[in-house]
């Protein structure tokens, strides 16, 4: 019975992968960028909601919403201030100020915050959950699952059904070509990074809900949220969801086994689709 | 695509190609003097100096790599920590042999650059900024099974033995001279690579990946070849950090912090240039020594001066310095003169 505790662990786990690496998953699929920073987006979320819910009379719930919005409108400005600057400045600047980016962020965190570990506390919510036998089932797991599932399918019904996302999609094919035709490639560009610091403010306060962070997990975030894009598929939505999942049942079930393997279990996976099938769980189309 | 006459001045009319100028031959003197002027400085100046600027060398050296790999070879890497660490760990392990630790700085080349082909297969199935992640996944693995070892000290690291019978002043002079060793053969290694096969093919690359391939540029070799290079400077590097600091910590030597060093550098420096990651380097030590005491914002500081270089000034300093004088202490490059004209 453990085993298969481990297993449901393990998918609630990946659902959390899988909302961080969706933003990753969908700034690589539009713009051909992989955002370094990302993880560390995800953290000054939850220092942001930290900060509200401390200092404000807001709930928790509240504080959510409106770090969603703050990081939804920073994503915006991000990328028409900065990101799209570095598109034009050669191959490797948008990896250089990305990278920048991560560095400060995290400095400033620490000198901001310190280097000690915060929660951002939820009351009897972090510890509620179904039991079903030996398996337990945390409210805050279905949470981060709910929320992977929710923004993958929003992100793909807005890709197909709205005028933004389908012009979103000619920027992706043919950035030249979807200016001539009438898009905005700068307008778009900054709607998928809005979507994207949107989707991982929420992975960074759903991590922060469920353990302890600190400024520098960002790092790791981003690693395992690349891993999941990787394993999954490059551009492929559906792949990165399929890819956070595996990633988080091989951390959980190797780590039933041995809780120190857990990570390196995961790279294991990652290495070893990168070896056997670079290509992913679900290619992308046409790529 | 002969290589083989290239030193050679070729004359043709009234033109003559070359690849060094007046100017350049008198900075490549200026460069050797400073190198002699460096060696003799431990009879000189207070300990104090030299140790640090053994963490300047260091820093040249690493940055001359990570320059070569991403600047020319094209592979921005974000995992060439995971090469200081293997050096660092073989300085440990040959010390544990038997082996002196200095001599052990010159396994641990071999040995990062032994380690870097497996791991060059893996990471060149991915291209671009996912190359850059990939490689530092493939960092933490190499830390994580590391940490495994319980003879290597586990999660905890370990000191470095072997060293304990030579008096301090002869210990940090020879830690001075390795690393000062260590950063002219990383430099003149860059130098010598490019001016030979290898830069021709990776100058090729960069003007036309497709037309080189067609010109039957044997791409990924000269790109594996820089791979190795650069992972065994880095293996090197991090020899003379363990051998430096007497100690070996897991974490600290597989940090990332490495690659930010070794970014910030070359791109504040100028990527692309053998001399970006000289001056870079200087200008990254000047700010970390003026200000060690404010914490970490000169990480900070060198960050915003790093992304807007990458945004503004793609080319760096030495971009600048070539852009208004010409200069180019180490010419890879041809450059056309007039003959006729004298």
């Amino acid at each position: 019975m453990g085993l298969l505790n481990a297993v449901v662990q393990g998918v609630l786990l990946g659902g959390l992968y899988a909302l961080y690496a969706a933003g990753l998953s969908l700034m690589f699929g539009v713009m051909r960028i992989v955002n370094l920073a990302h993880g560390d987006l995800g953290v000054v979320a939850a220092y942001v909601a930290l900060v509200l819910v401390t200092h404000t009379f807001l709930p928790v719930w509240a504080a959510v919403v409106v770090t969603v919005l703050l990081s939804a409108v920073a994503g915006y400005l991000l990328q028409r201030l900065l990101l799209q600057r570095s598109l034009s400045s050669g191959p490797l600047a948008t990896l250089l100020v990305t990278f920048g980016l991560s560095v400060i962020l995290q400095n400033v965190l620490q000198e901001l915050f310190s280097a000690d570990t915060r929660s951002l506390d939820t009351g009897t919510f972090a510890t509620a959950a179904i039991h079903l036998g030996e398996i337990s089932v945390s409210y805050l797991g279905l949470l981060g699952l709910g929320l992977a599932l929710a923004t993958i399918v929003g992100v793909q019904l807005y890709l197909s059904r709205t005028a933004t996302g389908r012009m979103m999609r000619a920027a992706s094919d043919d950035p030249e070509v979807a200016t001539l035709v009438g898009a905005d490639a700068r307008h778009v560009y900054a709607v998928a990074t809005s979507i994207a610091l949107a989707s991982v403010a929420l992975a960074g306060m759903v991590f922060a809900m469920r353990s302890s962070f600190s400024p520098t997990i960002g790092s790791m975030s981003l690693i395992f949220a690349f891993e999941a894009v990787v394993i999954g598929g490059l551009g492929s939505l559906w792949g990165t969801l399929l890819g956070g999942l595996g990633l988080g049942l091989a951390q959980s079930i190797v780590g039933y086994y041995d809780p120190a393997d857990s990570i390196l279990a995961g790279h294991l996976l990652f290495l070893a689709v990168l070896a056997l099938r670079p290509q992913g769980i679900l290619a992308a189309r046409g790529t | 695509m002969s290589t083989t006459r290239e030193t050679a001045p070729r004359v043709s009319g009234g033109f003559r190609v070359r690849r060094d100028s007046r100017l350049s031959r008198y900075g490549m003197l200026g460069l050797v003097a400073v190198c002699i002027g460096l060696a003799g400085l431990p009879y000189v100046v207070y300990e104090s100096v030299t140790s640090s600027l053994v963490t300047l060398f260091v820093l040249i050296a690493m940055a001359s790599m990570w320059n070569l790999l991403a600047g020319f070879g094209g592979m921005a890497s974000i995992g060439q920590q995971a090469y200081v660490g293997i050096g660092g760990y073989t300085v440990i392990w040959a010390a544990d042999q038997g082996i002196n630790p200095f001599l052990g700085i010159a396994v641990a080349a071999l040995f990062s650059a032994v380690l870097a082909v497996p791991t060059s297969l893996l990471a060149f199935r991915l291209r671009g900024d996912y190359f850059a992640v990939g490689t530092w996944v493939i960092a933490e693995v190499y830390r994580l099974l590391v940490i495994k070892s319980d003879s290597l000290g586990g999660p905890s690291g370990r000191a470095l033995t072997g060293l304990s019978d030579m008096g301090l002043t002869a210990r940090n002079a020879a830690t001075y001279w390795a690393a000062l060793v260590v950063a002219v053969v990383c430099v003149a290694a860059g130098y010598l690579l490019l001016r030979g096969r290898v830069g021709l093919s990776l100058t090729a690359v960069r003007d036309d990946e497709i037309a080189a391939r067609a010109a039957g540029v044997d791409v990924t070799t000269a790109k594996r070849i820089v791979y190795l290079v650069s992972a065994a400077g880095c293996g090197a590097a991090g020899g003379v950090v363990v051998v430096d600091a007497l100690s070996i910590q897991p974490t600290a030597i597989f940090s990332v912090q490495w690659s930010a060093y070794m970014i910030f550098i070359v791109v504040i420096g100028g990527i692309g240039y053998l001399e970006g990651p000289l001056l870079g380097a200087v200008v990254f030590f000047a700010l970390q020594q003026y200000l060690a005491d404010y914490g970490t914002w000169y990480l900070i500081l060198l960050g915003v001066v790093a992304a807007a270089s990458a945004v503004w000034m793609p080319r760096g300093l030495w971009g600048q310095v070539v852009h208004r004088t010409g200069l180019r202490l180490f010419p890879v490059g041809y450059r056309l003169d007039r003959t006729d004209q004298q």
